[in-house]
């Protein structure tokens, strides 16, 4: 399919070739749902609407509940406030949730629609009842990123509902990035286990990952509360995971309450773990329990055990730039040598960091963000690797290049795991690394002659 | 059938213009349709003696898809079609999408009838937003006119449509017809008008006096031909209109730098 992909590489400004990245409300949508009792509403034409609900269920194989403001010609001339105020009490009378966060698209942003001012007006027309809220996030795709997207989303919580009442707190606010609700889960347990009282927001444990039991819930149990999230004000500090997903809310708290925030990376593979626990260890003041040290462990146990399989091995990296830049550190951890690294995202801080991570270990490699996955194959004709690591885009590349193909981050709409295996902490490092040795075991057995085939590995 | 549009800068009198000319038109025997592109909704206000009730966009949303060409076109004096466009209040929406959506519905009811010798699209204000050149794009207006004065920011405005206009007629056939001043008596006006005309490469094509006559008459909401065909102002009108009809200069203007523009009013601006 990509077999007359050119191996040199020509300037580009414009054109983008199978990018890397996708619309801001996705991510928006998604960070919603991770609030009790929300409904996603999607200020837009219904297009907008059923792809990214689309999109999401196909990688989360869940259903994903979210309405929209139905924009027609009449509504992108005379502009949205009529659909939206209609929306939000057809909303809170038929569907009942507790809460809309209501996101825009491109086409309301053009037309430079006055979200705030519209939800303010149904406020005071009573159409929100009593206890209810809406909010809202700007999400113009044609700007940034699904992560730019989750940002501004996760940066409203913080806006509409975060509060400083003086009152004592022990409470630690953690902003998890936009990951899936395994890892979201595993996030909460490792802090338990640290006994460090953690409030994570968004959080789609139980509202993506819930059980079949025969019995449908609009609302699954899942999600942050608004009174949850109003304490955030109050918490002892915010440790936001991942800075492009997370840095925005967590500065705004600290800006807004006087809550002080560290910027961490996702704690994906062990030194980003490691540092996160060590935040954790900080705040709880108590050493690290030995289920996590055996945790740690265990992991290393794997990567000494089968560091043959891993070791000198080239990597071609893609996805958010979050994911990206804590796999890099894991795979030179795990002494495979990430050559190429891309991500659609755009954002100098993502080079600056791959910088730092990369100097004086592997200086050579290729890096770029707001590229596309044109280039990444381009840059893989120009240096052959031995694996690719990305989300389920990055499978056309792999049939064309004959890669082994590891798949990582947002969206995997073509594998299993993901949905209740998480990637973060220690557990998850253990998940990714065995999915990476798997993927180059498969490969050394698909290619021995009958003389090589090893039965033990 | 000749597709006309008036541009100008805001409040120079297009609209007034074009509504005297087009009654000129009329009584000549020709058979003109007038699309107002302002979301005012003004445009046809004199040749429908009273604002047009029904806007296209106001029809749009009131009745949804289902839009009957009766629905938004009047007949006017002299015969005339008369359609405005309409669009969202003040502050909200898009007013540049309005016209977008407007003009293609027009086409899609089949206005554009053959037997109309003249369209006239009657445009707001400077092309500020891709709606706004709607029609100079694709062949929907072949010939622009622009209404202009001796006044500086007049002029500028001018300038600043010729470069919507030149950008449109390189790939396509949109063209400038010429310069109609509407005179606002200011020094050497004529001259310092047509000299910048002849400057885009293109020609002013007929000196509109001031003259009490046009407000008189648009108070009554009358075109000047309608409400008294015998006054001086009522010729002006009509030899406006024979210029149009008889024009046969249509060019790719050259807009000026501001630099060169500014000289020109030192010429000529200044009375000793």
């Amino acid at each position: 399919m990509l077999d007359i992909t050119p191996k040199e590489i020509k300037p580009r400004t414009a054109l983008r070739i199978n990018p890397a990245k996708t619309c801001q409300p996705i991510g928006a949508m998604y960070a919603a749902l991770g609030i009790h009792g929300c409904l996603p509403h999607s200020h837009g034409s219904q297009g907008c609407c059923s792809y990214h609900r689309m999109h999401l269920t196909r990688h989360f194989k869940e259903p994903v509940m979210a309405s929209t403001s139905s924009f027609t010609e009449g509504s992108s001339v005379f502009g949205g406030l009529a659909n939206l105020s209609q929306a939000i009490n057809t909303i809170f009378t038929v569907y009942n949730p507790e809460v809309i966060a209501v996101h825009t698209t491109c086409l309301s942003e053009v037309i430079g629609d006055d979200i705030p001012n519209i939800i303010a007006k149904a406020v005071s027309e009573g159409t929100v009842p009593e206890g209810k809220f809406v909010f809202h996030a700007n999400t113009p795709s044609f700007a940034g990123s699904h992560m730019t997207g989750f940002s501004s989303m996760v940066r409203a919580m913080v806006h509409y509902f975060s509060e400083k009442t003086g009152a004592e707190s022990g409470q630690v606010n953690i902003i998890p990035g936009f990951v899936n609700p395994a890892d979201m889960r595993e996030i909460k347990r490792i802090a338990s286990e640290m006994g460090v009282p953690a409030l994570l927001f968004p959080d789609t444990s139980d509202v993506l990952d819930t059980p079949l039991t025969g019995k449908y819930d609009f609302y699954p149990p899942g999600g942050v509360t608004i009174k949850q999230l109003r304490t955030t004000g109050d918490s002892l500090r915010t440790l936001a995971l991942g800075p492009f997903a997370s840095e925005a809310a967590g500065a705004y708290l600290d800006e807004k309450c006087d809550v002080p925030c560290d910027i961490l990376d996702l704690p994906i593979g062990i030194a980003a773990t490691d540092r996160f626990v060590h935040a954790l260890k900080n705040v709880a003041a108590q050493d690290v329990p030995a289920s996590i040290n055996y945790d740690r462990g265990r992991l290393i146990d794997v990567m000494n055990d089968m560091h043959r399989y891993t070791h000198g091995l080239k990597v071609a990296v893609f996805g958010d730039p979050d994911h990206v830049t804590s796999m890099v550190e894991f795979l030179l951890d795990l002494n495979m040598k990430p050559v190429h690294v891309v991500t659609g995202t755009p954002g100098n801080r993502f080079e600056r960091r791959m910088t730092e991570i990369l100097e004086g270990r592997l200086p050579d490699s290729n890096f770029s963000a707001n590229a596309d996955l044109f280039l990444l194959h381009q840059w893989i004709k120009n240096e052959p690797v031995d694996l690719l690591i990305g989300n389920t885009y990055g499978k056309y590349i792999a049939r064309a290049e004959d890669l082994p193909f590891v798949r990582f981050g947002f969206p995997t709409l073509d594998r299993i795991g993901h949905q209740f295996k998480p990637h973060v902490g220690y557990t998850g490092a253990l998940h990714l690394l065995e999915s990476i040795l798997n993927a180059i075991m498969d490969r050394q057995d698909r290619d021995a002659t009958d003389e090589t085939l090893e039965l033990v590995m | 059938m000749r597709k006309v549009a008036i541009y100008g800068k805001g409040g120079i009198g297009k609209s007034t213009t074009t509504q005297n000319t087009v009654a000129g038109l009329a009584e000549m025997g020709k058979q003109v349709m007038v699309v107002g592109c302002d979301p005012k909704a003004d445009s046809t206000r004199l040749l429908l003696d009273g604002l047009m009730q029904r806007t296209v966009l106001d029809t749009l949303r009131e009745e949804g898809e289902d839009v009957e060409l009766s629905d938004v076109r009047q007949a006017g004096y002299g015969r005339t079609q008369c359609v405005e466009s309409g669009g969202p209040e003040p502050g909200v929406g898009c007013a540049g999408r309005g016209i977008i959506t407007s003009i293609n519905l027009l086409e899609q009811l089949g206005a554009y009838t053959n037997d109309l010798d003249y369209v006239f699209y009657d445009v707001l204000g400077d092309v500020v937003c891709g709606g706004f050149a709607m029609p100079i794009r694709e062949g929907k207006a072949e010939e622009i006119y622009i209404v202009a004065s001796g006044e500086m920011m007049a002029l500028y405005a001018a300038n600043n449509i010729c470069k919507g206009i030149k950008k449109f007629a390189d790939n396509g056939v949109v063209r400038l017809g010429g310069i109609i001043c509407n005179s606002r008596k200011v020094d050497n006006e004529a001259s310092m008008v047509e000299a910048f005309a002849k400057k885009l490469g293109s020609q002013m094509i007929h000196f509109v006096p001031r003259d009490n006559m046009v407000q008189r008459a648009e108070i009554r909401r009358k075109t000047v031909i309608d409400f008294d065909a015998t006054c001086n102002q009522a010729d002006e009108y009509r030899t406006l209109a024979r210029s149009i009809d008889g024009n046969d200069m249509f060019v790719i203007p050259n807009p000026m730098s501001t630099d060169e523009l500014e000289a020109l009013l030192m010429e000529y601006g200044i009375a000793d």
